[in-house]
């Protein structure tokens, strides 16, 4: 058995948003005490995008590009400059669904656009030309260990010469036929920039064998039914002040976090450590 | 935060196998025989009930060559192409070494595809039945998760090989099975593991027939890149392998020496009109391989006949690189075969560097007037160094990669 890789990185910026829950403010007050939003608008609506591009965005694009961008800004790096790793499990479920629909019943009324955003790439295609930034990016699945493998991903980026990273994990609602076979249910998406120094919660993530997973936090219940729940063990504890969370990392592995929250120097961290006692 | 200008150099890899399987046939040897010999493996569109008029590059035997019992699981034709490539030149033996050496954990499976088995989906919509309580549903031999899910593939060769690292499927459009030399690189340099599976499996469907025909992109004849009369691609479907581990002192052989990886930051079907992204990707591969772009004796070219890619790549390769470049696109001999073509081509520039057969371009005549002297529609043969291939991708997404041969 080969000795177990530390890999570490510091969470400069934090995105969140799904169903009843549109930012991560919220998110943080619902794991801490349940208390909801009063209000919620029922799909995201990335400023990235012209306001008309914005209606007709896919839901999974439209979701990774509002936490992407809250990121940055709560990491207060220019989006331009990050390379960035796109995580999602099924890409757009919906967009997949008028696929085979389309093929099955009139073929040669795909709509163009449709099939361009068809591409597991297409929200990392439209963050790169929105935000300008001419830095790589990546789109990947690994089942229900994408979000692991994609934070394994973003931490060898700052392993091997990034100084900042961005991580964004997405999935959207099943659809149709397909819906049968393939459960999603609702939006969920979060992003993280990840930087090899600096203020914020410190990440310690190591690989190691086994699959066990913790009992589901707050945030893991409430959004237990979309495919990317697999990434809320680390969001359920950086929200409550939990020192660890057990992602799984592909059918035998799990990435286990130890997590260093920084010293209370923001409002945010000292709440979250009280709450945690 | 500032980048660095340029990467600094990356810890050289050892390619201890590869193989692509294409319409030309299946491992290197029927690859470099139709190369040399420039024989194309386009035929007229036969896929599908519904065939568009145009050409395709389709692997023979597809359809007679079942999955083992033991992985039928993911079965579909994606999986089926993806296992006839894995049982071609070596690279299982090359695994076993490895496992042997390092233990399956430290080796990681990193593999790139556009649509994955997406195939059987459409299947399971044209076949869909409606039951006593009148839901319409799968076809129960097609109610397998699994497939209908981008993972498919990867997932697929974690269970035929056995391997326990890190298992990733790369989906960014054409050029995801070049980014996962750049991914596994990182792992390796990172030390996260020893050595890496990486390679990358695209079949024919409707998907890909039908979307890019709506997108005005498909030609009716066979392409013809860098012809001034182009008037687009012919698709194509493939699968291929690299087996890469950290290089030991004193090594010699085929080896990966750089990666670059870039966004055009501009549409998400055209490519950027000065080739922005594309000069960047292959400028970053040449700082990580520490090489001058003189260094290089052939490049692959993305190459894929649509009058916006050619023109542009053109230009930006006349940019970066002297004359005496050989630089080809082999997508007239195996149509553009998305996210495969990233190991596919990546496998024409090891045999290149093996061999010291530097492809030309097929079925085209008529250079386009933006084609410097380095766009070659002959083959050449030549004793080289190094080898380049440019994959580029929907999104404007971007990746170049350097490999090179260190002499015995």
């Amino acid at each position: 058995m080969s000795a177990p890789n530390p890999l570490s990185a510091t969470i400069a910026g934090i995105g969140f948003w799904t169903d009843g829950l549109p930012d991560w403010d919220a998110a943080r007050a619902f794991a801490l005490d349940g208390t909801r939003p009063e209000s919620a608008p029922a799909r995201p609506s990335p400023q990235l995008l012209a306001p008309n591009e914005r209606r007709r965005a896919p839901g999974s694009v439209a979701v990774a590009l509002e936490v992407a961008m809250v990121a940055c800004r709560d990491a207060g790096i220019a989006p331009e400059t990050l390379p960035s790793v796109f995580a999602s499990t099924h890409g757009d479920l919906g967009i997949t669904d008028y696929m085979c629909d389309t093929l099955a019943t009139d073929p040669t009324a795909i709509s163009p656009t449709k099939f361009h955003n068809s591409v597991h790439n297409a929200a990392a295609g439209y963050w790169t030309i929105g935000a300008g930034c001419t830095e790589a990016t990546t789109a990947l699945s690994a089942y229900d260990a994408t979000f692991a493998q994609g934070l394994l991903e973003a931490l060898m980026q700052l392993a091997t010469g990034s100084p900042a990273v961005l991580l964004v994990a997405y999935d959207t609602a099943s659809a149709g036929l397909l819906g049968t076979v393939t459960r999603s249910k609702g939006l969920l998406g979060a992003a993280l920039v990840l930087v090899r120094d600096g203020d914020g919660p410190r990440l310690h993530a190591t690989l190691r064998d086994g699959a066990e997973l913790d009992p589901p936090g707050p945030l893991a219940t409430h959004a237990q039914r979309n495919a990317m729940a697999q990434m809320l063990p680390l969001f359920d504890a950086l929200a409550t002040g939990g020192s660890r969370a057990m992602l799984r990392a592909g059918p035998h592995r799990a990435l286990s976090l130890e997590i260093a929250h920084a010293a209370p120097a923001q409002a945010t961290h000292a709440q979250a450590e009280q709450a945690h006692g | 935060m500032p980048e660095p200008l340029s990467p600094p150099p990356m810890p050289a890899l050892a390619i201890r196998a590869f193989t692509a399987t294409t319409a030309l046939g299946r491992g290197n040897a029927a690859q470099a025989a139709a190369l040399r010999e420039r024989r194309g493996g386009l035929r007229r569109n036969d896929f599908g009930p519904t065939p568009l008029p145009t050409w395709i590059g389709r692997v023979e035997g597809v359809e007679d060559a079942p999955l083992p019992s033991a992985l039928s699981r993911w079965e579909c034709r994606n999986n089926r192409l993806a296992w006839l490539a894995l049982q071609q030149n070596g690279v299982l033996a090359a695994l076993e070494t490895l496992v042997a050496k390092h233990g399956a954990d430290r080796i990681a499976l990193v593999v790139g595809t556009s649509t994955s088995s997406i195939g059987a989906s459409e299947e399971g919509y044209a076949r869909a039945e409606t039951d006593a309580d009148g839901v319409h549903r799968f076809p129960d031999d097609l109610a397998r998760p699994i497939v209908h899910t981008p993972h498919s593939l990867g997932d697929f060769l974690q269970h035929a090989t056995g391997l326990r690292g890190p298992c990733i499927t790369v989906a960014t459009a054409c050029s995801s099975s070049a980014k996962v030399f750049a991914q596994a690189a990182r792992m390796i340099e990172a030390g996260l593991v020893d050595a890496a599976l990486v390679g990358g499996v695209d079949t024919l469907c409707g998907s890909v027939l039908f979307g890019f025909n709506a997108l005005g992109l498909v030609s009716s004849e066979r392409c013809r890149p860098f012809d001034a009369t182009r008037d687009g691609l012919s698709l194509g479907e493939a699968g291929g392998f690299a087996v890469l581990e950290r290089a030991s002192e004193g090594d010699s052989g085929l080896q990966l020496r750089g990666y670059g990886e870039s966004s055009d930051a501009h549409h998400m079907s055209a490519p950027h009109p000065e080739g922005l992204g594309a000069t960047l990707a292959m400028r970053g591969a040449l700082d990580r391989a520490g090489i001058d772009a003189a260094e290089v004796g052939y490049l692959n070219l993305h190459g894929t006949s649509t009058p916006a890619n050619d023109s542009v790549e053109a230009r930006a390769v006349d940019a970066l690189f002297p004359a005496t470049l050989h630089a080809g696109s082999t997508k007239g001999w195996t149509g553009h075969t998305l996210g495969a073509a990233g190991i596919v081509e990546s496998v024409f520039a090891l045999l290149a560097l093996e061999t010291g057969l530097l492809p030309g371009i097929l079925d085209s005549t008529v250079r386009d007037p933006a084609c410097g002297p380095q766009i070659r529609f002959d083959n050449a043969e030549a004793d080289i160094r190094f080898a380049m291939n440019n994959s580029f991708g929907f999104g404007g997404n971007n990746c170049s990669l350097v490999f090179g041969k260190v002499a015995a």
